[in-house]
């Protein structure tokens, strides 16, 4: 049975890191590459909006404090978020935007496809079957740039190996036990995220391989996320993502 | 620096709609390889539903007709109504055709 006290935060986990991405990647609407890349940015930043308002109206519901997506997406404070750090890293360069995406993609949709079938509460397991989909879209698209920016010019590659060296330090905390997501395992509404490194890392095995990529060697991967702790620009990023709400509250479309 | 033009050629985009049984041509785009134009179409051209299957075709690759020609190509089908098949009798039976 769905308990609020535990569920409520494990599924604020998942939520925030689709809601902090989509933002990220929605700072690029109307500074893309190329038209192309303006749209697929822009797809895929409200793919990641969608699940984090379909997870938030579910976590308001489970709570049964009267909580909508509203009040979780823009009413909180910078503590009270739960997002891995990876996903509030900044857009930088198409490269950094890029990889950001591979490494969460890369971990999403299998971790989608974990929960779809295996959790014990039935409207997160359409909500992660429909994710999935999405994510093996993201996971694609994100690919085929890596290898091409990897083994491109000089320029792309350096780069994407920059992107690399910057990155890869905080893909460890997509794996990280918090004390939500533990108990959420106990309770099985959530799977285990070991049980999808083996294939995270055989997919980024492949991409970097084709890419000509070298995953770096990681002695202490940062965390901190997911007990609110974040970087000096999810300050920013929360900003402009809330001063709607704030300077209007209760605004509606 | 190269020329950005080479780099990402254009490329002509079809769709299969949803209910339509052959592909039709939407748009254009640019990319760098057929992988990367098939990515590019199904975020460009098939954002609201539009269809189910892309082809994507190196818009080089396509040999078009002359338009200076065309008088020459066309014109002469305009005077021969008699190879429309307007000239039977439908039964009702067969409804719209």
């Amino acid at each position: 049975m769905a308990t609020a006290a535990t569920n409520v935060p494990a599924i604020l986990e998942i939520a925030d890191d689709c809601l902090i991405l989509g933002h990220r990647l929605s700072e690029w609407c109307g500074h893309a590459p190329m038209l192309e890349e303006e749209l697929a940015l822009a797809n895929m930043g409200l793919d990641l909006l969608g699940q984090a308002r379909a997870l938030y109206a579910h976590a308001g519901e489970i709570e049964g404090k009267g909580r909508g997506e509203d009040d979780f997406a823009f009413l909180r404070r910078e503590r009270q978020y739960v997002n891995c750090l990876l996903v509030e890293r900044e857009n930088r360069d198409f490269a950094h935007t890029m990889l950001r995406q591979l490494y969460f993609a890369a971990f999403m949709q299998p971790y989608c496809r974990a929960i779809a079938a295996t959790s014990s509460d039935e409207t997160l397991r359409g909500i992660a079957a429909k994710a999935e989909k999405e994510m093996a879209y993201h996971l694609r698209h994100a690919g085929e740039w890596v290898i091409r920016l990897g083994d491109g010019t000089e320029e792309s590659a350096a780069r994407m190996t920059d992107a690399v060296t910057e990155l890869h330090r905080y893909t460890g905390e997509l794996f990280a036990d918090s004390p939500a997501r533990a108990d959420a395992i106990a309770e099985g509404l959530l799977p285990d995220p070991e049980a999808v490194r083996a294939e995270w890392d055989a997919t980024i095995a492949t991409v970097f391989g084709e890419a000509k990529l070298e995953a770096p060697e990681i002695r202490v991967m940062q965390k901190g996320g997911r007990e609110g702790r974040h970087g000096e620009e999810m300050g920013h990023l929360l900003a402009e993502l809330q001063f709607m709400q704030r300077a209007y509250p209760g605004l509606e479309w | 620096m190269t020329d950005k033009q080479n780099l990402t050629p254009l490329w002509e985009v079809f769709i299969r709609p949803r209910n339509g049984l052959h592909h039709r041509h939407v748009g254009s785009l640019h990319a760098a390889d057929s992988a990367l134009a098939l990515q590019a179409a199904r975020d460009v051209y098939t954002r609201r539903g539009e269809g189910n299957s892309i082809w994507v075709v190196r818009s080089s690759d396509i040999a078009a007709s002359d338009p200076s020609f065309a008088e020459p190509n066309f014109e002469p089908a305009d005077d021969k109504i008699y190879r429309h098949p307007t000239f039977y009798d439908i039964p009702e039976d067969v409804g719209h055709m």
